[in-house]
């Protein structure tokens, strides 16, 4: 193959097209980070290094509280995803198939595949029934928003690993005379952890990043960062909105990352 | 009388669901269940500030298509809607194309990588993947507006001397809407690709197929269920798109999940944003059938 300098895989262009691809993904992405560090006004023309964006929008009350609730919100979702999708993971897999078992993964799954506006006013409906009913206007029905798109996110990584982890351990544990509950503390627990930290990760980067069901959900006073930063852009960009976004992203990125090493196939 | 695996198989059954029924109690509270209630609201009558009146109607669903005049009281074709209706299906389209397009060499181009680079490029998509659509819808704003990066650079060097509208375009959207949805085109493209035996290439080659033939005829049917869930991944999220065109479109070109907003808001007719509500997951659940189907055709042996 080598020596008449012709590769079966290679297509003409396709390997150009894809640095395009790849360029033109992370340019906007760069800039946007490069300058929230700009002295200047402008959102284009460079004027020196500075951290004053960062200063002013850490300055700002709305700014300071909105990231409050954004991780108060995200941190109680990833909990209460994790926690109810980790006991769905065990009780959808390591047994045999069961009658209704596809209903289960369909209503599990179900936050994928609905248009997040739809939900969005679906949630705007209800949970402004239950306001009005009850007169409780906190954070209660975005934690249980957000919550509930995030079970597949935290789900998915959990099943992965448990379909991943064969029952013999636990059928050992089970020969010597441990309790259901005591080879679940000791035995599966500790393998599935990984899975269970990494759906976790996964929910929380996904509630954060959430602005569509928590703009219309939310009470008065209620702005996580992004539906903040949506309101902020009706007016004008401002380069505080760029510090706001690089903070975000790199908490994202730390996240990711964190999450790719612990899924990582052990070869 | 039951034997003992039965029972055994039986309580397994019961197990299962009942560790399930937490994730199961909240999504049908916060998630599944008020859907329901959006199907009621789009049989029932608009109230006077918003909300509902408590009387069963069939003009939500009739708004969809129908203006009843102000004077007359006859049904008219309402253009404006069909106008943002078009406008969704034609960018989701365009998206999907424009998308699979670029995406398909991406993909191909990661697929035949070493397997130890192919790993870093694969995390590169990743990323944008993961990050926040409306930090991404950002980026592409600050380069494409007026005072943005690309408009600044061409008129210091001279080449244009007002800058070019882009922003506020139905353009704009598009450009945004390929930008922040690409990843969901090459992901499974990939996946696709990774599983294609490259052997099959070298085979059409020896059989004298060029280039194209073999693109044609030997990668893309055999790669096809990639290709349909990759344009399902993004024409769904496409056509109920919200932050990207209200973003990017300004408040003239909206699309359906603009739409949809609108009548919870200035619109003040719940009904109808109800009804479209209802238009826009019948369209996305008959999509993902499709899909269903195209993925169990497409799999070997039925």
């Amino acid at each position: 193959m080598a020596e008449r300098a012709f590769s079966a895989t290679r297509l003409p262009g396709f390997a150009t097209i894809a640095v395009v691809v790849f360029l033109v993904l992370y340019l906007p992405i760069f800039t946007l980070v490069i300058f929230s560090f700009n002295d200047a006004n402008s959102v284009a023309i460079w004027g020196g290094f500075s951290l004053r964006w960062y200063q002013i929008a850490w300055a700002n009350d709305d700014v300071k509280e909105a990231a409050v609730r954004s991780l108060i919100i995200a941190t109680s979702a990833a909990l209460i995803a994790t926690t109810v999708a980790t006991m769905a993971a065990l009780g959808t897999t390591r047994r045999a198939a069961f009658k209704g078992q596809t209903l289960i993964y369909v209503i599990i799954n179900q936050p994928l595949m609905v248009p997040e506006i739809v939900t969005a006013v679906a949630l705007l409906i209800f949970f402004g029934f239950i306001k009005v009913t009850t007169g409780y206007q906190g954070l209660g029905y975005l934690i249980a928003a957000h919550s509930a798109f995030c079970v597949p996110f935290a789900y998915l990584p959990i099943r992965a690993r448990l379909e991943g982890m064969d029952l013999s351990l636990e059928t050992a544990a089970a020969d010597l005379y441990a309790t259901p509950w005591q080879t679940f503390r000791k035995v599966t627990l500790p393998i599935l952890l990984p899975g269970i930290i990494a759906g976790a990760m996964l929910a929380f980067v996904i509630s954060l990043d959430d602005v569509v069901i928590t703009e219309f959900v939310k009470s008065g006073g209620q702005d996580t960062l992004p539906t903040y930063m949506l309101g902020q852009i009706r007016r004008a960009v401002t380069p505080d909105v760029n510090a706001i976004s690089t903070a975000l992203l790199v908490l994202t990125v730390l996240l990711l990352t964190a999450f790719f090493l612990l899924t990582r196939r052990r070869d | 009388m039951p034997s003992n695996e039965d029972r055994q198989r039986a309580a397994s059954t019961r197990t299962g669901w009942a560790l399930s029924a937490p994730a199961l109690l909240l999504l049908g509270f916060a998630a599944s269940g008020p859907l329901l209630i959006v199907l009621v609201y789009s049989f029932l009558t608009p109230g006077d500030y918003g909300n509902v009146v408590w009387k069963f109607s069939l003009d939500g669903w009739r708004g969809i298509l129908f203006t009843r005049d102000i004077f007359d009281g006859t049904l008219q074709l309402a253009d404006a809607h069909l106008s943002i209706f078009w406008r969704s299906v034609k960018l989701s389209l365009l998206t999907t194309a424009i998308t699979f397009a670029v995406g398909f060499p991406t993909a191909w181009f990661i697929a035949t990588r070493s397997p130890k680079s192919r790993a870093l490029w694969l995390f590169l998509i990743t990323i944008p993947f993961w990050t926040n659509l409306l930090i991404r819808t950002v980026a592409i704003n600050e380069v494409i507006r007026n005072e943005g990066i690309i408009n600044t650079l061409l008129i210091r060097i001279g080449l244009i001397g007002e800058p070019l509208r882009i922003i506020y375009t139905d353009t704009a959207v598009l450009i945004g809407m390929a930008y922040v949805y690409l990843p969901l085109m090459v992901l499974p493209l990939f996946a696709a690709i990774d599983r294609f035996d490259m052997k099959l290439l070298e085979a059409g080659y020896d059989l004298y197929a060029s280039r194209w033939q073999v693109l044609r005829r030997v990668i893309l049917p055999i790669v096809k269920p990639g290709i349909v869930a990759g344009s399902i991944l993004v024409f769904v999220p496409s056509l109920g798109a919200y932050v990207t065109p209200r973003v990017l479109g300004g408040g003239k070109n909206m699309m359906i999940g603009n739409f949809i907003e609108l009548q919870f808001g200035a619109g003040r007719n719940w009904p109808l944003g109800a009804a479209l509500s209802m238009t826009l997951l019948i369209i996305v659940t008959v999509a993902l059938l499709f899909y269903v189907r195209a993925a169990n055709r497409g799999s070997p042996h039925g």
